[in-house]
């Protein structure tokens, strides 16, 4: 491990000074699962740890009339322990549940997950297409960010010096709408994915009113693809059509060679994938499932 | 499922009692390798080479050294003069001692990525680590080659300026006075190749390609020495070796055997991966330079790099049989790796190949190559999974082509007690016959598959077996109970197993008997634990232990009763029995021994050549699922011939523990190296060992045809599991989808990319 | 890489295993770090130091997590149970006795982490299936058994626990 220094907030306003204070070398340390690897394996300068487990805000849950607020230190089994979460957002809980393995779920969070920017981060597709929004805060205050515009280039986003995410607001889905969250890798756990996929659809009957998909691990961060969207939005929900919306995702998909996957494995999965979870999302929408 | 074709009456062979290291490996208590903690003790780190092959030109430490906390620097230099060839035996392998000592910390030149360079000692983990980085290596890098076939062409880029091929094989047009990565050309044979094949009807020739497989202990290497300013040193280390470890570090450390102790901690797995030395001198090295002593531990990302993996291989097998199955010819080519420094197994590799049938006319031919990747290690019957699975597939394709079911077809030629071997001599009674008889009639076989996409495979296993040299002793308590000094370090309970055959062959219980594992001063010379040869060879030892005991608590009963000794009997029951029915419990006679002539102490030092070869049949079961190219297994069975099963649970545990590695093998597990020679993949995230959902229960059958060359029967367990599950799953995939891939692991992105329409 | 700063000794208090225990730290230790080498509990064993194996589970708080990925300044004021706190003085945990008894290790290297583990599953799910103990032991690597033995223990202490009102 390199030498990194520790301290602890205890407030929005202390880790906000700590981290401006810090400069860029300075760091959050949520659940650690990404950043206390990456020090002691020396793959990120980092010189102070600012823990932000000890802020009420970070770790509160609170549901309301709009949907939930999710503190950004909040570990997972928190996160997919929680009832109401399951019921309205699975997409999320789905992904949270098979990110690491029990033990990193116990420390692992949303924010951690968000603020690392891995282009084949699990939560993140899943929260981009359920329209879910960082809270930051910073020097300059606060701000609002949606998290499909978050992150920015692999490892990178949005955040400048001494700013911080806050929490992430889930909006209450739609009656009829549903989500889903599904990724591949060869193992049946304790993998990154080699593609992953969200996907929410709102119904009417037969009909798509609206959708959204994303992807993980196809880019240099996770994306959307419009236009599997529109080849469903508007039309009545058959084979065809799902198959029409994998087709647009393989073409959006513009992924890499590496030792997790290749570009012909990916681009393919991509379509399989987004159909998958489509159909599941379906069934959601459905009341099915 | 424990089936034994001739019972005998055990009263602990074949219980399932709880082992004796048991609670303090429940608790926390036990202590391995990185447990170690001496007074004064300094912490150390190694610096590892970022190229795959580069010349050295300078180190500068003078940075490193500078750093406060940190004692001492070591590079090769520290070594003074440089080893000999002479060979160190580790049991498993062997290694040119010259060739171990730049492989520890590399000479002029580096070999592979993550080749030793250089050791730091400090006061602190983090400062030891930190002073990595100051140390200043200027490299000149060379061209690399890391592929088998690459590195035999004359053009490949040659790693060892000395090394030149040795040839063992008749028609061998290599040259032997050239630089060049060949370490060995051999060739097996038997019969007239040329005759068999043209006997055959039908033939099948194909090619495969084995990928480098990591053993995948959890615990990583480690090692803490000190070197006394007496010149006596201490190594504290978890190995399967302790004796091969002291006479490793006597070749590099140039000093006496006497003047070196290994004391063996509890061991975090091996399977052939912790017979050598890597951190052993180094540690050594800088306790030498510091005064204190010094504990190292490998990073995981290291172990990957700089130990372990077993050969990656490129093989063509030829086989011919007759329209009724029989085969009349056989013939493989088999090119290993074997890393940076000459020693694959292939040899091994190339005994087994063939050994389950029964083939007049067979010829195998093999090459050691060396590459720019880390010296290989025995791994679990090192070198047959791959020459098994290359030529289990073939038979799997010959059984298609004949329309004779594949088990049907391994029985009509099945190895027998009085076949052949490779090498011409003659099998002792083996199982094989037993073990597909039992595959056949195995309710498993019999099921019907169902659903979409899913297939079987079978495929059988051979490995010979170990024996060799086993010492340990043994001390009559005053209790009635036995202490059992055992110089064979324990990796998966054997001493549990030993001390079983012990209290066997007493007619105690296994309460009665107290095994230890003691250090390389304290017992007689004994091989590693690898092999599957310890508790074969152990248990000889401990038999004859076990009659010493016998016979001096029957002469010393005589004396009490004032009888001659030969009226006195000892009985199974672990009684002693003179005239007029006179008789003394064990615990009875123990309590007198020190008043009537002293207590009874025996030890034993066996050398057993013999080999008790193991046979498996593997029945697997699996799904693919076609759109991601993802392989699920639903069911697998693991049948072998065990001869005795001494501890079934452990027996069991064996087995499923190699079906597991075999299955990873041929899934998921592979090393990713990048352009520039560089692992990619060195960790457990990205090397994809099985994790515990990605297995079902593994069902093991154990078929009990005793050795006829060990008092109990036993034969080794614990290597044959691992051979079959690569060649069973190819066929299953091949079932299930209609793909043969001859190219392992057959990973998700590999089926997908070869099945996926463009 | 950067050593523009230098770590601290600190002094770190924490329940650990039921007592109270102060010690001294390294401000660059992880959790793993200080048990083993300044507090000497050497049952968390490092397997791969870096989240992926489990060997080094332990319960912080009551939560399962790899001690190698918790810098050991976090635990200050926290509780925290290891392996060597498993056994009560009424004996071994039922868990540990049906590890014996299922031969559930070989090796024992990933034992401690197993059990950890284990107790986390039993503690949340004290009747889990098969499928679930798999699911939640798919974090923790072992490389002798194949697994089957020790879904077997899980499985059997869960009865037994189950038939005991514990
Ligand atoms: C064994 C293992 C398996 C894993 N498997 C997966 C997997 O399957 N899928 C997956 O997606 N990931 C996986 N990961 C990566 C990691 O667990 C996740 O990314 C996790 O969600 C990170 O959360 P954390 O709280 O631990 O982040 P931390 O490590 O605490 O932080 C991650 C990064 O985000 C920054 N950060 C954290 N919180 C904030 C905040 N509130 N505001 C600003 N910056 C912040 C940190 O400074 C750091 O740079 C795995 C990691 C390990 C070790
Ligand atoms: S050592 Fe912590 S998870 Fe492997
Ligand atoms: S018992 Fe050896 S790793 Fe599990």
């Amino acid at each position: 491990m390199q030498p990194v220094k520790y301290k602890r907030a205890t407030s929005v306003a202390e880790a906000v000074s700590l981290l401006q204070g810090g400069g860029e070398f300075a760091r959050p340390l949520a659940g650690g699962t990404d950043v206390i690897v990456q020090a002691r394996e020396r793959r990120r300068d980092i010189d102070l740890f600012v823990d932000i487990k000890h802020i009420p805000e970070l770790m509160a849950i609170s549901h309301d009339a709009n949907g939930v607020t999710i503190g950004a230190a909040v570990p997972l089994h928190l996160v997919y322990g929680d009832a109401k979460i399951v019921s309205q957002w699975p997409a999320v809980t789905e992904a949270a549940h098979v990110i690491g393995g029990t033990a990193i779920q116990g420390r692992a969070t949303l924010g951690g997950n968000l603020c690392n920017s891995s282009p084949a981060a699990d939560s993140i597709p899943a929260m981009m297409v359920l329209d879910a929004v960082a809270h930051i805060a910073g020097p300059n205050g606060k701000r609002d960010v949606s998290v499909r515009e978050f992150c920015t280039a692999p490892g990178r986003n949005v955040l400048a010096l001494g700013e911080f995410v806050v929490s992430i607001s889930l909006p209450k889905p739609p009656a009829g709408s549903g989500g889903a969250w599904q990724r591949f890798i060869p193992r049946n756990e304790m993998d990154i994915a080699v593609v992953n996929a969200g996907v929410w659809v709102q119904l009417d009957g037969a009909n798509v009113t609206d959708a959204r998909f994303a992807l993980g691990a196809v880019a240099p961060t996770p994306i959307m693809v419009p236009a599997a969207a529109e080849a469903l939005i508007g039309k009545p929900l058959s084979d065809a059509t799902i198959a029409a919306a994998g087709d647009a995702a393989k073409a959006a998909a513009k992924p890499i060679d590496d030792m997790r996957g290749s570009v012909k494995q990916r681009k393919h999965l991509a379509k399989v994938l987004t159909e998958r979870t489509l159909r599941h999302a379906i069934e959601r929408a459905r009341g099915q499932a | 499922m424990v089936s034994t074709e001739k019972p005998r009456q055990y009263k602990v062979v074949g219980t399932r009692p709880i082992r004796p290291d048991g609670v303090d490996k429940v608790t926390g208590r036990a202590a391995y390798g990185a447990d170690t903690k001496a007074e004064g003790m300094l912490f150390g780190a190694v610096l590892r080479s970022p190229h795959a092959h580069a010349i050295i030109k300078s180190i500068d430490t003078s940075k490193a050294e500078a750093l406060p906390g940190v004692k001492a620097v070591v590079t090769a230099r520290d070594f003074g003069a440089h080893a000999g060839g002479g060979v160190v035996d580790l049991g498993e392998t062997r290694g040119q001692a010259n060739y171990m000592q730049d492989n520890v910390l590399a000479n002029h030149k580096v070999l592979y990525h993550g080749h030793a360079v250089a050791g730091v000692a400090a006061t602190d983990q983090h400062i030891a680590e930190d002073a990595l980085a100051l140390i200043d290596v200027q490299y000149e890098v060379l061209p690399f080659v890391i592929d088998v076939r690459e590195a035999m062409l004359d053009t490949a880029p040659i790693l060892l300026d000395d090394l030149r091929t040795t040839v063992r094989a008749a028609n061998s047009t290599l040259p032997t006075d050239k630089p060049t990565n060949i370490a060995l050309h051999m060739s097996l044979e038997k019969g007239d190749l040329e005759k068999g094949m043209a006997e055959a009807d039908v033939i099948v020739e194909r090619e495969f390609e084995t990928g480098m497989f990591h053993q995948g202990y959890i615990e990583p290497q480690n090692a803490t020495a000190f070197w006394n300013r007496d010149g006596e040193i201490t190594v504290w280390t978890s190995t399967q070796g302790a004796f091969s470890v002291r006479d490793a570090m006597a070749a590099l450390c140039k000093v006496p055997v006497s003047k070196i102790k290994i004391v063996p901690m509890e061991i975090g797995g091996g399977f052939g991966g912790k017979l050598g030395v890597y951190l052993e001198p180094i540690a050594a090295l800088l306790s030498r330079k510091t005064g204190h002593p010094v504990k190292l531990w490998m990073t995981r990302e290291a172990v990957f790099q700089a130990t372990g993996p077993t050969s990656a291989t490129y093989m063509r097998v030829k086989m011919g049989a007759k329209r009724d199955g029989t085969f009349t010819g056989a013939y493989a080519y088999l090119a290993y790796e074997a890393g940076a420094f000459p020693g694959s197994p292939m040899g091994a590799g190339a005994q087994c190949a063939f050994a389950p049938y029964n083939i007049p006319n067979q010829t195998v031919e093999g090459f050691d190559v060396v590459i720019n990747g880390p010296k290989t290690a025995a791994y679990r019957a090192p070198g047959a999974p791959a020459s098994e699975f290359a030529v289990e597939a073939v038979v799997n394709e010959l059984a298609e082509q004949l329309e004779i079911d594949p088990i049907e077809l391994r029985l009509r030629n099945a190895s027998k007690e009085g076949t052949p071997n490779t090498v011409g001599q003659p099998f002792p009674r083996i199982g094989a016959v037993e073990v597909m008889d039992a595959m056949k009639s195995h309710p498993h076989y019999a099921s019907e598959l169902t659903g979409e996409d899913v297939g079987r495979g079978v495929a059988v296993g051979f490995w010979f077996n170990g024996g060799m040299e086993s010492s340990s002793s043994a001390a009559v308590n005053s209790d009635g109970t036995v202490s059992l000094i055992l110089g064979s370090t324990d990796i998966g309970g054997s001493r549990a197993s030993l001390a079983m055959q012990l209290a066997e062959t007493l007619g105690l219980t296994m309460d009665d008997v107290k095994p230890q594992v003691v250090d390389t001063d304290s017992v007689g010379w004994t091989h590693v634990t690898g092999g599957s040869r310890t508790t074969f060879a152990g248990g000889w030892v401990a038999y004859e232990l076990g009659m010493q005991i016998r016979e001096q608590m029957r002469e010393r009963a005589a004396q009490i009763w004032e009888v001659d000794a030969d009226k006195v009997t000892y009985g199974d029951d672990g009684a002693i029995h003179g005239p007029d029915s006179k008789t003394m419990s064990f615990a009875e006679l123990s309590g007198q021994l020190a008043a009537t002539g002293g207590r009874i102490a025996v030890s034993a030092s066996l050398t057993k050549n013999t080999q008790g070869p193991a046979y498996a049949g593997h029945i697997v079961d699996l799904k693919v699922d076609r759109d991601t190219g993802k392989v699920e297994i639903l069911r697998y069975t693991a049948i072998q011939d065990v001869g005795t099963a001494i501890h079934p649970s452990y027996v069991e545990g064996q087995i499923q523990g190699g079906v597991a590695q075999g299955i990873g093998m041929a899934l998921n597990e592979e090393y990713i190296y990048d352009d520039e020679g560089r692992l990619r993949n060195g960790s457990f995230l990205d090397y994809r060992m099985p994790v515990a959902n990605d297995l079902p229960m593994i069902d093991t059958v154990l078929i009990e045809v005793p050795n006829p060359g060990h008092p109990y029967g036993v034969r080794g367990v614990g290597e044959v599991p691992i051979v079959p599950p690569m060649a069973a799953i190819q066929q299953a995939i091949y079932d299930a989808i209609g793909t043969r891939f001859y190219v392992t692991p057959i990973s998700p992105r590999r089926i997908l990319e070869e099945t996926m329409p463009d | 890489m950067s050593n523009r700063v230098k770590t601290d000794r600190i002094v770190i208090t924490a329940k650990i295993n039921g007592d109270e225990r102060t010690f001294l730290a390294d401000e660059r230790d992880s959790l793993l770090e200080a048990l083993r080498e300044r507090i000497g509990l050497t049952g968390a064993k490092e397997g791969c130091n870096n989240g992926n194996c489990g060997a080094c589970a332990v319960l912080l708080n009551g939560v399962l997590v790899n001690s190698c990925c918790v810098m050991a300044a976090e635990i200050e004021g926290a509780e925290l149970t290891t392996v060597e706190g498993l056994a009560g003085p009424e004996g071994l945990h039922p868990l540990q006795q049906a590890f014996l008894e299922e031969a559930a290790l070989q090796c024992g290297i990933c034992t401690p982490g197993f059990l950890m583990a284990s107790k986390a599953l039993l503690d949340e799910n004290p009747h889990p299936t098969e499928h679930d103990a798999r699911f939640w032991l798919a974090g923790n690597l072992c490389r002798c058994t194949g697994y089957d033995k020790i879904i077997r223990a899980v499985l059997k202490a869960a009865d037994q626990m189950g038939s005991n009102g514990r």
